[in-house]
């Protein structure tokens, strides 16, 4: 069998139903033993976009998302979206294009070095030197990209080594001496955490991205709620936790909720599930007890005690960790310390004002509103900015609610694509888009993608004519005058963008246009686009 | 900061040397010595690798390297239950009149003599870090042209074996 046609039989094999893609010459021969196979292809508009469509695929469906591109410029403008999805732990297998195997190391046309520019933000990557080794590295891609801590894998892939044949058998096991991830973890160490858990007298889970990427939602309430341990997540972690539960304590994070802080700064004991202490989360870390302890169960043990110290590491993945800990825990209860917990709550829920003094939009009041209006199974992607710190703060998490960002590398322009992604994993999912006037630009391209595959993706632009972000940092650091190279000066009319590209678009300028045009853009069955002049002044905590 | 010794079992394949290097200059590790080759079985290599460091810090290299698909194993060899050696070459000024002195101290270390000219003399050494250096300080007053070393390579003792489970 011809080697092109045997990598697409893989991808079957592992049942992909859909690839992203941009072609070149150095995957002319994969592109036609695609188009002969019934996976569906979508070709996007720009190789940045490439993987954030994949990782938007994957967050949604907990399979694979697989991309293909071009040797050199092709692969080297895949390597944001992969440093984007290595940094959130996304599994995604990126099939680049390489020049033939003669030429490789001759500086050739379209040669780049993707496997070493890759090296840093991949989980492993391969470079096939020999066609008969395609299926066994497929398979254990795949298998790489989507167990133990998930993330992306590449395969470059020259063309004479697609175009030579080999006897196809695609291998049942998988062989990988190197790579045994704990999975189970250690039954003496999760008795020790629950003599600790009934020590301690406030003790705090705090919870991130691994409870998604382990499926261990309905784990962590269950066991919060055997225990009435209140809960706090990371940025990357929320959506993994009910916010409308009494337990529900709050986001932390140099961007979280202050009162998070105030939380984690009381308690005696934080058991981290699925977190990797960034600095960015620790950052609201700030007057820790003296005394704390910390539990630590991560599926990756080189985050344990990386950035925070331990007191009980544990090992595995955080839905069996969490069931083991519900099997041998008894109920618990701390209710003054619950209480506690409720009145820092309250002390820090202020009678929200949203007056500006532009008379423009108010996002944090949009993003209520948005909340308040969308469906139980709703998935809000932010991009990165402002934008994506009012999403965070004010979209609520309930019932089968879902929310992605890029937490990890914050790369703008993450979220067309990968709410593009994720409609089209799931087309009964509600999907929107929240982004600035910068992220937009950066990727407006992708509007094409929207409309062709008719994506339903409702994109709110949060139109400041600003680096909101950026500018916020500089007033906050020089002063109220001094920011600096963040104005977006051109009046740019989103409205008709939209519309060039077939897609229905909306200018609002108050909250009752938004309102308005929101209710609107929800009937219809088709991407739209609002684009909303916001106060630039309105800050994000 | 202490000095380490790491051996590691790795897959043979071209890049992982890369692999490894990379992930010690993205972390800001510090690699006194790497040494590598292949074992008794051609599909794996071993390495042999000295860094400085703690004891947080040597926690953090052996994960790393432990999420490494490639390597297959990493342990670290102690002082007491492990053997490591490094090999050095030194060319030395030798002069008449230092000549004999040179070769006596070098009979004491059991250090070879591989090379002879008129003005030097090139010394072979086989030893651990601590006799290396106590050997290179009595050399120094003589002149060293040249220094090269090999770079600690060792082994545990006893039956235990570095393999695949
Ligand atoms: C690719 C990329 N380039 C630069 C940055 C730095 N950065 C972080 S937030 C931000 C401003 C984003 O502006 P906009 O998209 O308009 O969103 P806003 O903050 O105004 O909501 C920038 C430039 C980044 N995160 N990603």
């Amino acid at each position: 069998m011809k080697a092109s046609k045997a990598i697409i039989r893989c991808l079957e094999n592992e049942n992909t139903d859909v690839v992203f893609g941009y072609p070149g010459a150095a995957v002319i021969s994969i592109y036609e033993s695609l188009r002969e196979s019934d996976i569906k292809h979508i070709l996007v508009r720009n190789e940045q976009s490439l993987v954030h469509y994949a990782s938007g695929y994957a967050r949604e469906t907990n399979k694979v998302g697989v991309c293909i591109s071009t040797s050199g410029p092709g692969a080297t403008n895949t390597i944001t979206g992969i440093a984007t999805a290595y940094m959130d732990s996304i599994p995604v297998v990126i099939i680049t294009g390489q020049v033939d195997t003669d030429l490789i190391g001759t500086d050739a046309f379209q040669e780049a070095d993707i496997k070493g520019a890759t090296e840093p933000f991949t989980k492993h990557n391969y470079l096939v030197k020999d066609a008969q080794d395609l299926p066994r590295v497929i398979k254990e891609a795949f298998y790489i990209a989507n167990t133990g801590r998930k993330g992306p894998v590449l395969i470059d892939i020259p063309k004479n080594i697609q175009e030579d044949s080999i006897k196809f058998e695609y291998p049942k096991e998988i062989k990988i001496p190197g790579y045994n991830p704990t999975l189970s973890g250690h039954i003496g160490q999760i008795k020790r955490a629950i003599s600790r858990i009934k020590a301690s007298e406030r003790p705090v889970i705090y919870a991130g991205g691994g409870i998604l990427s382990s499926h261990a939602e309905k784990e962590i309430l269950e066991f919060a709620e055997k225990t009435n341990i209140p809960v706090i997540n990371s940025l990357m972690g929320v959506g993994g936790f009910p916010q409308d539960s009494e337990l529900y304590a709050g986001i932390v994070g140099s961007h979280g909720y202050s009162y998070s802080s105030e939380i984690i700064g009381r308690t005696d004991l934080l058991i981290t599930i699925g977190a990797r202490m960034s600095n960015r989360a620790t950052a609201g870390f700030s007057k820790l007890n003296p005394n704390i302890e910390f539990i630590h169960v991560d599926i990756d043990p080189a985050e344990i005690g990386k950035n925070v110290g331990y007191t009980l590491p544990i090992v595995g993945d955080a839905k069996k960790v969490l069931k083991d800990l519900i099997d041998k825990s008894s109920s618990m209860n701390y209710s003054s310390w619950n209480e506690e917990v409720k009145s820092i709550k309250k002390r820090h829920e202020s009678n929200a004002d949203y007056e500006t003094q532009s008379g423009l939009i108010n996002a944090k009041e949009l993003i209520r509103h948005i909340s308040d209006k969308l469906d139980d199974n709703a998935c809000l992607v932010a991009d990165v900015g402002q934008n994506q710190i009012w999403s965070a703060l004010n979209y609520k998490i309930i019932k089968s609610r879902k929310f992605m960002t890029s937490g990890g590398l914050g790369t703008m322009a993450y979220s067309i694509p990968a709410a593009t992604g994720v409609k089209i994993a799931n087309p009964d999912r509600q999907v929107v888009c929240v982004i600035g006037d910068g992220g937009i630009q950066m990727c407006l391209g992708e509007l094409a993608v929207l409309r062709e595959q008719n994506a339903n993706v409702k994109i709110v632009l949060l139109n400041n004519r600003k680096l909101g972000l950026v500018r916020e940092i500089q007033q906050d650091l020089y002063g109220k005058d001094k920011s600096y190279g963040v104005d977006l000066n051109l009046q740019v009319d989103f409205r008709k963008i939209a519309q060039a590209y077939s897609i229905p678009g909306y200018e609002v300028s108050d909250m009752k246009e938004f309102k308005e045009a929101f209710d609107e853009v929800l009937e219809r069955d088709e991407p739209c686009l609002i684009q909303c002049n916001i106060d630039p002044d309105v800050r994000t905590l | 900061m202490k000095r380490y010794v790491l051996s590691l079992l790795v897959e043979n394949n071209s890049g992982v040397l890369s692999r490894i290097a990379g992930l010690f200059a993205r972390r800001c590790f510090n690699i006194d010595s790497l040494t590598v080759g292949t074992t008794e079985d051609e599909t794996l290599s071993r390495m042999t690798i000295v860094v400085i460091g703690d004891e947080q810090i040597l926690e953090q290299i052996k994960k790393q390297l432990n999420k490494l698909v490639e390597v297959i194993k990493v342990i670290e060899l102690s002082p007491y239950d492990s053997i490591s050696r490094e090999l050095v070459f030194i060319k030395v000024k030798a002069s008449n009149e230092t000549r004999s002195n040179i070769i006596e101290i070098s009979n004491i270390f059991r250090a070879n003599i591989v090379d002879v000219a008129h003005e030097s003399l090139i010394l072979e050494l086989t030893g651990d870090a601590g006799k290396i250096e106590a050997f290179t300080n009595l050399m120094e007053p003589f002149g060293i042209l040249e220094f090269i070393r090999s770079g600690a390579t060792g082994l545990q003792r006893g039956e235990r074996v570095l393999k695949e489970n």
